[in-house]
């Protein structure tokens, strides 16, 4: 490509893009629908992927030990569970400090307890976190036949759940972004034909010039790339300004949903969903020059 | 410069366009081509630009066989062959000028070069006057020298003309001739297909009659129809 050509394919570009202005817009709105659509998919499927980690993470295996554990035995069961494979965190929970936190939790009814300090009837117990929730319950299982083990809980069932759920929120949220961008290619193709179908003439006269293929298809690229811009970043503006807006009136009068604010999170998404115009765009323009030029 | 050897071309569904067409035309030569509607006339034309390919057969241009030219090189082939059609094919929403200085885009020219050959070709045609009018704003004539103007200002060794006068008045179709005479005299080999019988009987150049898609005769200073 020559250097000399560029002001031409610009030139170019612009000019079919303002000739055709409504289809230009009509383009543009195109891409900005469907990546809005893809936008506010991708930051559901950010949301229920940040529950579900957050869910992940609070999940923990409770190790209650039996009354007549010494303290060596203790210990060496300590040593024994931070040397697994998997387990990330241990931490022993004695049975005085098991009766504070349900004083806390039980908060202006703690007067139950009273009374229970000098015959605490709970168990020692360890908390075990492990890497990933897959994890729990192979772990659990294996922990139930120590010795000095009372009783192995790890909210039996919730976990298998939770495990099911995320697997499901990944997979759908794949799906949709797969779908969306196929479906937003097409319609890209389809404004874009249009455009080269009302510039057939000009390709013909470009043909029998001697212009090569690249020549007749630059400027067609371009401006699809330029149309999936456009409308991606209009569909950028309103999905990063509808969710900050959302994530602010949420906070006002649903204060316990906790919706994902980190711009560092965000801001490749955003970043993404330009490059998925840009690329659709080209994508579209290709596909629809490509059968002119082999006629 | 232009061979054809025993060249059939078929198109898809069975039509025979050309039968078994051996010719040569030479370096500098005026060609007219004739014969009725369908004899074969555009398909032979087609074939030496590469917009269609022989069935059988071989075609050679300038010494390169166009037959087994690879597709990315077809359009530096048409860069050397200007074309003119019976609709003209401008573009309606460039100007005269902007319509020729397109030939020259095309092949890559600087705004400097197009700046110095298109007024010298639209001098050439007699439509230096009027560069900056749209083609819509011109009669049939002018339209038709503004595509003569495209087609030569690459300086192409060859000229193939599809009927140019097809949609002409006779006496613009003269001053037309007139222009393709003065081409040629610089060295520019012309093929014309055309129906203008009286054109051919009064420019006395070599006549390839086509019918039923073979070469009925080839005169050096023919007429329209054979004369026993």
């Amino acid at each position: 490509m020559r250097l000399r050509n560029v002001y031409y394919y610009i030139r170019e570009a612009f000019q079919s893009i303002l000739r055709n202005s409504w289809l230009s817009v009509a383009s543009v709105g195109v891409v900005a629908v469907s990546l809005l659509i893809l936008g506010s998919s991708l930051l559901l499927v950010l949301n229920a992927s940040n529950v579900a980690a957050n869910l992940e993470a609070s999940v923990e295996i409770s190790l209650f030990l039996k009354d007549n554990t010494t303290p060596a035995q203790i210990k060496n069961l300590e040593d024994r569970l931070k040397n697994t494979p998997g387990v990330v965190q241990v931490e022993f929970v004695t049975k005085q400090r098991a009766l504070e936190e349900m004083k806390k939790n039980l908060g202006d009814n703690k007067d139950i307890l009273a009374g229970l300090e000098e015959k605490n009837p709970l168990p020692d117990a360890f908390r075990i976190k492990t890497q990933s929730v897959d994890q729990v319950v192979p772990l659990a299982q294996q922990l139930e036949g120590l010795e000095q083990v009372e009783q192995v809980r790890y909210g039996q069932g919730v976990v298998e759940n939770l495990m099911t759920f995320s697997r499901w929120v990944r997979t759908a949220g794949m799906v949709t972004m797969v779908l969306l961008g196929v479906a937003a290619v097409f319609l890209i193709a389809t404004t874009i034909r249009l455009s080269v179908f009302a510039r057939r003439r000009e390709i013909g006269v470009m043909k029998f010039l001697g212009a090569t293929n690249w020549f007749i298809r630059f400027p067609f690229l371009l401006e699809g790339m330029f149309l999936g811009l456009a409308g991606s970043l209009l569909a950028v503006i309103v999905v990063y300004y509808g969710y900050f807006s959302l994530i602010g009136s949420i906070q006002v009068s649903l204060p316990f949903m906790q919706l994902v604010s980190d711009r560092r999170l965000i801001m490749p998404l955003m970043e993404g969903l330009l490059i998925m115009g840009l690329v659709i765009g080209a994508a579209g323009s290709m596909i629809s020059v490509h059968r002119f030029l082999k006629a | 410069m232009i061979h054809f050897y025993n060249v059939t071309k078929i198109y898809p569904g069975g039509i025979k366009a050309l039968t078994d067409v051996t010719l040569h035309i030479q370096k500098g030569e005026f060609v007219f081509l004739v014969g009725p509607s369908g004899a074969g006339k555009s398909t032979l034309t087609k074939l030496i630009y590469r917009e269609e390919l022989p069935t059988r057969g071989q075609v050679l241009f300038n010494g390169k066989n166009v037959t087994r030219m690879r597709p990315r090189e077809v359009p530096y082939l048409r860069r050397k062959i200007g074309m003119v059609f019976q609709d003209f094919r401008l573009l309606p929403q460039k100007t005269v000028f902007e319509n020729v200085a397109f030939a020259m885009e095309v092949t890559g020219a600087s705004g400097r070069e197009i700046k110095k050959s298109v007024p010298r070709v639209l001098d050439m045609v007699g439509l230096a006057s009027k560069a900056g009018v749209f083609p819509g704003h011109l009669s049939g004539g002018e339209q038709q020298r503004v595509s003569i103007a495209r087609a030569i200002v690459n300086n192409p060794v060859l000229i193939i003309a599809d009927e140019p006068t097809g949609n002409l008045d006779p006496e613009t179709s003269w001053e037309l001739m007139k222009l393709f005479l003065d081409i040629n005299r610089r060295g520019t080999t012309i093929i014309m297909a055309t129906h203008a019988q009286d054109i051919v009987d009064a420019m006395k150049k070599r006549v390839i009659e086509l019918a039923g898609g073979r070469v009925v005769r080839d005169e050096k200073e023919g007429t329209y129809r054979y004369e026993a």
